[in-house]
């Protein structure tokens, strides 16, 4: 099978030994929960799948996307949208300049605003263009990060303890929505995360990593 | 990813950084060792001799310059480490503290001559501590025939270096406090009943001097070869070694040059060895520091003497650069004014027309210079950073010892040198050089200055853009730079406050036809103009003030809808 997310014997090696292996297919609209305690190099997983694993650490084994062999792409070309536990909206960026940040160039400018401003309002962000994002409560704040990374078209979905910031009632509903839009989107999701909560919610697989010793299931 | 994909351009930018900072250093020595063993072509002496050697051993103020130099250079350097050192103990977290903190910031950027001639003004026979003492206080009626300012011990010229390198000193030590923990290393020492000034020196004083070890060693290679301020409040006969190289430079005799480069090798030899003393003197600190702490007594009561003398000693120190620009202003604007009244009896606005009326070429060359060298060097220092995140390999130990280096060797050791290599290409000196020249040291200070929040910046912003389709230079242009803007701005308001304080290089490089406030104003300091340095001195320090608070103001503007940023 060719399509969705494929990590091919992936293993990442910390100055030489081993640290993580992980062998997974991620359907399209399917998600794969990645859990375990911080510390054992989820995230670092995840940097290997973006193209920014850091200095002294290295990552065998191949990432294939919808059947394509994007491993040795630069981080920008391989059209993974991420979301951390923190929004990192531009701060020097209206919430309208923010959104349309990874939009692919082309169309008029009047098209390109009626984007930004449809996809605002389809999470109930009417208006919001010319909003300095730090004026946004979380919740709003995730979601234009959420309406961001779609904009510039994924091809599969990565969520770095996406919603460990956000409280118990706000991280019900912005987990439900990014689900929902992955979903209707057919995107591979690959989600890592401490919390089983985010794990039951996200109804796949579970992949449980441990913290002294690397696992693969 | 690795390292093979960085565009050209950029990995080649760390190797031209450190040519452009160590080229010169390096091509200046070379041109400095050849013409001391006798070597000058351009005066067609082409046989290698000690005879520039001799000539400066028969010099009668070759050993008092070479003291002088030691002398003052270990006196500011101590003085100033000293103050430092007891004010951070005594006072650091509290109120008072942070108003000085504060006052100390803007003072670092106030160009060196300024504050020699503010302090000259202030503390001479004639100046204006003495007009606000006298009659009443001192009885004197006419300025006493003392040696106040270029006392034959370099006692004013220490107390001037001291004033000015204090606060460069607590602003690397404050920032070195903040990646220390001194608080919970403070909470401890408390705990075990110490005082507050003592349980500072021994908990948190060590690791704090180690990562300010640099900083100081500039500050004392600085101290024994400056040359501006020396010639402000230093003595003349024999004036200080640097001093000395100077004036053997500018003689019209070409052979002289050869007694400058024995000088110059003279003077690198004395820096050499004095660090290495110093170097020395660490190792003896340490050693008595650690049998004072082993021993177990707390002079908890110390602080009840210490404290005030450091508040006295920091706050002293600032009032003086405060105070001597005051007096610089005043004077600048002085119409009659005898002795010993505290202020003139007039108000004449003639010595800034004056200057208005001829200084405008000498303050576009100024802007231009460091605007230039400025750009340049922020340009160098990005490209270096941005090679740095893509290769996500941070500088190495060595890396900082490199970019200090322009710092620590003597100036008067290898801006003849270049001058004189540049004669003997047959190179013209004039603007292109001075910018050069400048750059070597402009570039340090904007590297220390942008390297700390370039680092600090969040890498996933670049992760989250990459994400989104960004090329590495789309980062950089479109998300790094703008979130960056307010230190870029500031580091390139330290930059042309670098340059435009520099003396020497414009001097000597720029063949004495470079003309920049400062060449100007120190060139007024054997006049006795008194109207006229006040005006240039203050230019000079408006030539420095006017880039920060541009950095300051810029960014508020430009992000006041950006609550982020603010």
């Amino acid at each position: 099978m060719s399509e969705g997310l494929r990590l091919d014997g992936v293993c990442i090696l910390k100055d030489g030994v081993p640290l993580i292996e992980v062998d997974a297919t991620v359907p399209p609209g399917d998600v794969l929960t990645v859990m375990g305690p911080s510390g054992v190099g989820k995230s670092t997983l995840l940097a290997f799948l973006t193209g920014t694993l850091p200095r002294g650490f290295a990552g065998m084994g191949r990432i294939i996307l919808n059947g394509e062999d994007v491993t040795d792409r630069p981080a920008h070309q391989r059209r993974l949208g991420i979301l951390f536990q923190d929004d990192l909206l531009f701060p020097h960026l209206s919430v309208g300049e923010n959104a349309a940040f990874g939009l692919a160039p082309g169309g008029s400018r009047a098209d390109r605003a009626a984007r930004v401003s449809e996809a605002l309002a389809d999470v109930g962000l009417s208006e919001f263009e010319a909003r300095d994002p730090a004026t946004l409560s979380g919740g709003q704040k995730a979601r234009v990060s959420l309406v961001r990374m779609l904009l510039s078209e994924p091809r599969a979905l990565l969520l770095d303890e996406a919603f460990s910031g956000l409280d118990a009632a706000l991280r019900a509903q912005i987990r439900g929505l990014v689900f929902d839009r992955a979903r209707a989107r057919a995107l591979p999701v690959l989600m890592v995360t401490h919390d089983a909560e985010d794990a039951r919610a996200a109804g796949g697989p579970v992949f449980e990593m441990e913290a002294w010793r690397p696992s693969a299931s | 990813m690795p390292p093979s994909r960085l565009p050209l351009g950029l990995r080649l930018l760390p190797a031209l950084t450190l040519l452009a900072m160590l080229g010169p250093v390096a091509a200046g020595l070379a041109g400095t060792v050849l013409p001391a063993f006798g070597v000058f072509p351009a005066a067609g002496l082409t046989t290698p001799s000690l005879a520039p050697f001799r000539d400066l051993a028969d010099w009668p103020g070759v050993v008092a310059a070479a003291r002088l130099s030691v002398t003052t250079g270990f006196l500011s350097t101590l003085a100033a480490l000293g103050i430092v050192t007891l004010f951070l103990a005594g006072w650091s977290g509290t109120r008072a503290f942070r108003v000085l903190e504060r006052l100390l910031s803007p003072l670092l950027s106030v160009p060196h001559a300024a504050t020699a001639f503010g302090l000259a003004f202030l503390i001479a026979p004639s100046g204006w501590l003495a007009r606000l003492l006298s009659p009443w206080a001192t009885g004197w009626d006419r300025p006493p025939d003392v040696a106040l300012t270029q006392d034959p011990w370099g006692l004013a010229l220490a107390a001037g270096l001291t004033v000015k390198e204090m606060p460069f000193l607590l602003l690397m030590a404050l920032a070195a406090l903040g990646q220390v923990d001194a608080g919970r290393r403070m909470r401890v020492a408390a705990a075990l009943g110490h005082g507050r000034t003592t349980g500072w020196l021994k908990a948190v004083f060590p690791a704090v001097y180690a990562q300010i070890r640099l900083p100081v060693y500039v500050v004392l290679a600085y101290a024994m070869s400056v040359v501006d301020v020396a010639l402000i409040l230093g003595p003349s006969t024999p004036p200080t070694l640097s001093v000395q190289i100077v004036r053997l430079m500018s003689d019209p005799d070409l052979a002289m040059r050869l007694t400058a480069a024995a000088a110059a090798l003279l003077q690198l030899a004395l820096v050499a060895a004095a660090l290495a003393v110093w170097r020395a003197g660490e190792f003896a600190v340490a050693a008595l520091g650690r049998r004072w702490i082993v021993s177990g007594r707390r002079n908890a009561a110390a602080d009840a003497g210490l404290r005030p003398l450091a508040l006295i000693a920091a706050g002293g120190s600032a009032l003086v650069v405060l105070l001597g620009l005051l007096t610089l202003a005043i004077w600048s604007v002085a119409g009659f004014w005898s002795f010993p009244d505290p202020l003139p009896s007039g108000v004449s606005g003639r010595a800034w027309s004056r200057f208005a009326a001829t200084g405008g070429a000498t303050m576009a060359d100024t802007a231009l210079i460091a605007a230039v060298a400025t750009a340049i060097a922020l340009a160098l220092v990005i490209g270096c950073l941005e090679a740095e995140h893509r290769r996500r390999r941070a500088l190495s130990p060595r890396g900082l010892w490199l970019i200090y280096l322009p710092l620590l060797v003597p100036q008067t050791a290898f801006l003849p040198g270049l001058q004189t290599l540049l004669l003997t290409l047959g190179l013209k000196s004039g603007l292109g050089p001075v910018i050069l020249a400048h750059v070597v040291f402009v570039l340090p200070y904007v590297f220390l200055s942008l390297g700390d929040p370039w680092r600090a910046w969040e890498p996933r912003f670049a992760t989250v853009a990459a994400a989104l389709g960004t090329a590495p230079g789309g980062v950089l242009w479109r998300v790094r730079l703008p979130m960056l803007l307010r230190p870029i701005l500031t580091a390139a308001a330290v930059g042309m406050a670098v340059s435009v304080g520099q003396y020497l290089p414009t001097l000597i490089v720029g063949g004495g036809r470079v003309e920049t406030l400062t060449t100007e104003a120190v060139a007024l300091a054997s006049g006795g103009d008194r109207r006229a340095i006040g005006v240039y001195g203050l230019a000079q320090t408006g030539a420095v003030i006017l880039p920060f608070a541009l950095a300051l103001l810029l960014p508020a503007w430009l992000f006041r809808n950006r609550r982020g940023l603010a």
